[in-house]
């Protein structure tokens, strides 16, 4: 498979703190990665700097065959992000949200239109089209949040918490959707969570990141194997990452 | 450019659709309509003193009626409609958690700050316009004084540097918008410094020019001091935008009025010249006089966006 997302040392400070240390980082086309790791360890900021959100302080990076730093607008063309905690405009409803969103990719008028409506059903937003986005729960929202991200039609998706402070029947919802899209549609999917469990379910292959370093990458099997020796099938990866976390 | 274009539209909907907006409107038109209705209406009472100017339809703007004249309004509370229009841009998007969304979209950056920019301006613009065209016909059918053409040219430059200096406000609050996370720090800023530099720098000039340069009135009182005084005391008041806005307005909405100086300060020919010929200016020579004026108005205006519009793209993102 080709590699869709490659970094090579890439490194971000803040003054004297490093979010990123010389990040080595491999993300193959079509599949689903997961980005695990405890709160701060520059998982976030990884992905703004693979966005060209963010300057790495060294190092490169290349998306879809392309350097984020120099060519940030043609990277964020390609690749939707759905932030941790994505805000909306409180006045307007679900529709007038993705119609901005959508004028800003450049989709204008009727084809526009019917790309919204056909979002909106996806994500199961159908009926509260003409709701005001004050009035959504923090579920729906996170599936609006969803819809706009592929009004673009994405070639990947970088999902930063997508199912974090959702009911588990909405989490559930939203991780099937990931899959359905990243099956039928082949997007590949950047997901970073704390829910180990979901991201078990669906990850192809799995990176751990403490402290601004990626202390481990490979599937989930590859890791059981390399911490807990052959007989590793009954390890989940909760057990897995604690094992990890408690060597750093 | 698309993107640009796409911002500018939703920030212009959310201007004329906001509440704020549509008081604010309500209130400067209403003061306007007043201000200059007096006008006509002194204007009307007096129509035989005034028969030999050559400019009344410009008096419906500048006669100060009851307390103040139209332009004077303008000046003063002029610069509210810019800082109301600025202060919350761009802390606002950052703390709902929408800034980030709009510029992960496939747009240039800068696309936000300077739709918003634009967005503030256009809103400006309509807003001044509608105002001068609504007092301007109000003042044909109170007054019954056609405009000339002059009369219209000099209007309209009274427009152009009226917009300038109320962008000026925009660009200010908006600059502050980035600098300060709080939304309410950014609009008690923007207003203390609104305050600062129109009310207390001409009364700090006059502070400034007596210690700088004292006017001994005890004995015989020199003219150099004088005139060093007056000279400090308008380098002072120059610092700020309301008084360079007054000075050009009073100018080029005159025609009468030759100078922007006090009289200690005029040369020898220039009083002549105020004192002997009481034709008035023509338009070029008006705009001669206040160029100066003008083109600090406008520099402060570019610089103050520049500097926001930096701020803004080296700024990071994350909070």
């Amino acid at each position: 498979m080709d590699t869709i997302i490659e970094t090579v040392n890439l490194t971000r400070r803040y003054g004297r703190q490093t979010a990123v240390t010389g990040l080595n980082l491999q993300v193959k086309k079509g599949e689903i990665f997961g980005f695990l790791g405890p709160n701060g360890a520059g998982k976030t900021t990884t992905l703004l700097m693979l966005l060209g959100l963010s300057r790495p302080t060294e190092g490169t990076a290349t998306v879809c065959g392309l350097d984020p730093v120099r060519m940030a607008r043609e990277v964020k063309r390609l690749v939707g992000y759905l932030p941790e905690n994505v805000g909306f405009y409180r006045e307007m409803d679900a529709v007038q949200s993705l119609e901005y969103v959508a004028s800003l990719n450049g989709f204008e008028g009727a084809g526009a239109r019917k790309k919204i409506e056909e979002l909106l059903d996806l994500v199961g937003l159908g009926e509260e089209s003409g709701k005001k986005t004050a009035a959504f729960s923090r579920g729906m929202k996170q599936r609006l949040g969803v819809a706009e991200v592929l009004i673009k039609d994405p070639q990947v998706l970088f999902l930063d918490e997508p199912t974090l402070g959702l009911d588990p029947e909405g989490a559930v919802q939203l991780i099937n959707l990931i899959q359905t899209l990243n099956r039928e549609k082949g997007m590949t999917v950047l997901l970073s969570s704390h829910n180990l469990h979901q991201v078990q379910k669906i990850s192809h292959r799995v990176g751990i990141m403490i402290d601004g370093k990626l202390i481990a990458e490979g599937s989930i099997d590859s890791l059981a194997e390399e911490k807990f020796g052959l007989d590793q099938k009954e390890y989940s990866l909760e057990e897995i990452y604690m094992k990890y976390f408690q060597e750093v | 450019m698309q993107g640009l274009y796409a911002v500018f539209r939703k920030e212009l909907q959310d201007h004329l659709s906001s509440y704020r907006f549509v008081i604010l409107f309500a209130l400067i038109s209403m003061v306007s309509f007043i201000t200059s209705y007096m006008a006509a209406v002194h204007m009307r009472e007096n129509l035989e003193a005034l028969a030999s100017t050559r400019f009344p339809f410009l008096m419906l703007f500048s006669t100060p009626g009851a307390v103040f004249s139209m332009v004077q309004f303008v000046a003063f509370f002029g610069p509210l409609i810019g800082l109301i229009l600025g202060f919350d841009a761009i802390n606002r998007e950052r703390a709902q958690g929408t800034l980030i969304k709009v510029i992960s979209q496939p747009i240039y950056r800068d696309a936000v700050i300077n739709g918003k920019f634009l967005a503030g301006v256009a809103t400006i613009t309509l807003m001044l316009v509608a105002i001068v065209l609504v007092i301007s016909g109000f003042g044909l059918a109170l007054v019954g004084v056609v405009p000339g053409i002059e009369e219209i040219w000099r209007l309209f430059i009274y427009l152009v540097i009226s917009i300038f200096y109320i962008s000026f406000w925009l660009g200010l609050s908006i600059l502050f918008s980035i600098l300060f996370r709080s939304i309410a720090t950014s609009a008690l800023a923007s207003v203390a410094l609104w305050i600062f530099l129109s009310f207390f720098v001409s009364l700090g000039a006059e502070v400034v020019a007596n210690a700088v340069a004292p006017v001994d009135r005890q004995d015989e009182v020199r003219p150099e001091a004088v005139l060093e005084n007056a000279q400090v005391k308008e380098m002072v008041s120059l610092t700020s935008p309301m008084v360079l806005y007054t000075d050009a307005t009073a100018t080029i909405i005159d025609p009468m009025r030759k100078t922007t100086r006090s009289i200690i300060l005029m040369g020898p020919m220039e009083e002549l010249l105020s004192a002997r010929f009481q034709n008035p200016l023509s338009l070029g020579q008006s705009i001669i006089i206040v160029l100066p004026h003008i083109m600090a108005l406008m520099a402060i205006t570019l610089i103050c966006f520049s500097v926001s519009y930096l701020v803004f793209m080296l700024q990071e993102v994350r909070t």
